[in-house]
């Protein structure tokens, strides 16, 4: 039996928060919540392949406040994990270790994927103002 | 240890590359692969979300049964239910500790991507098709 009075690693508690491991957190969620938003996807297809009624179903519930909150969500998600997938297979490559490259490519995995949610909900809106 | 083996091939050869799972990189390697693909389909698949807002039901439906998008919806369903499956796979190894707890998860992550990936891909298919 391990003795959990001494400290285990990795030593969580201890740790100075850092970028790099919130975007490594991050990618993780994200990844969890877009498999959950793929069943969505799957749920679009099969009511638009079920007939007008069936898709009045799916958009009535995409187009309610808990689905416009969850559509946020998980738009972010897909690009938050779009960006750092992008960023993980350039250091699979073997590029971007050098540790100011590397936070650097934390921030912009981050900002990239704030602008282009933001760029998409304006764009939604904006045509949803002028339909 | 026989006097007299069987085999004479050293057994580190049929080892070499395959690791303690026998499946080598196979993992590692198809996450890659199918990430890289979903860089452009991901990407297709919100410029499609983008064009079928405010679209009516008719209009939908015609732009999911055009070839092309009717393909590429296919290969963006396997595609990411495939790469969804082995990213969850990863989580539950390394955050489920009770094997049969774990064994349950890693089951029904792969029966529920197989039925949704199925039933999607039908749907995309009975809309291309008109039926």
């Amino acid at each position: 039996m391990a003795d959990t009075r001494r400290p285990l690693s990795p030593h969580l508690s201890v740790y100075k928060w850092q970028v790099q491991m919130v975007t490594s957190i991050l990618h993780r969620a994200t990844g969890i919540a877009l498999s959950v938003g793929l069943l969505l996807v799957a749920w679009a297809l099969i009511a638009l392949a079920g007939g007008e009624e069936r898709f009045k179903h799916f958009t009535a519930f995409v187009g309610s406040p808990v689905g416009i909150i969850l559509l946020i969500g998980w738009s972010w998600s897909l690009f938050y994990h779009l960006c750092n997938g992008i960023r993980h297979l350039v250091q699979d490559g073997g590029y971007g270790y050098e540790i100011v490259q590397f936070v650097r490519s934390s921030w912009a995995s981050i900002i990239v994927s704030l602008l282009l949610t933001a760029a998409v909900w304006a764009y939604v809106l904006t045509l949803g103002a002028a339909a | 240890m026989s006097a007299y083996p069987k085999e004479y091939r050293n057994p580190l050869k049929k080892a070499r590359g395959l690791g303690s799972a026998q499946h080598g990189v196979s993992h590692w390697w198809v996450q890659r692969v199918t990430a890289i693909a979903l860089v452009g389909l991901g990407i297709w698949l919100v410029t499609l979300v983008l064009r079928m807002l405010h679209a009516d039901y008719a209009t939908a439906r015609a732009l999911v049964a055009r070839p092309w998008n009717a393909v590429l919806l296919i290969a963006f369903v396997v595609t990411a239910f495939w790469h969804a499956v082995l990213g969850l796979q990863v989580v539950i190894e390394d955050y489920v500790h009770t094997r049969w707890k774990e064994a349950t998860l890693l089951m029904a992550i792969k029966f529920i991507a197989v039925l949704a990936t199925l039933a999607g891909v039908l749907a995309v298919l009975r809309i291309a098709l008109g039926a």
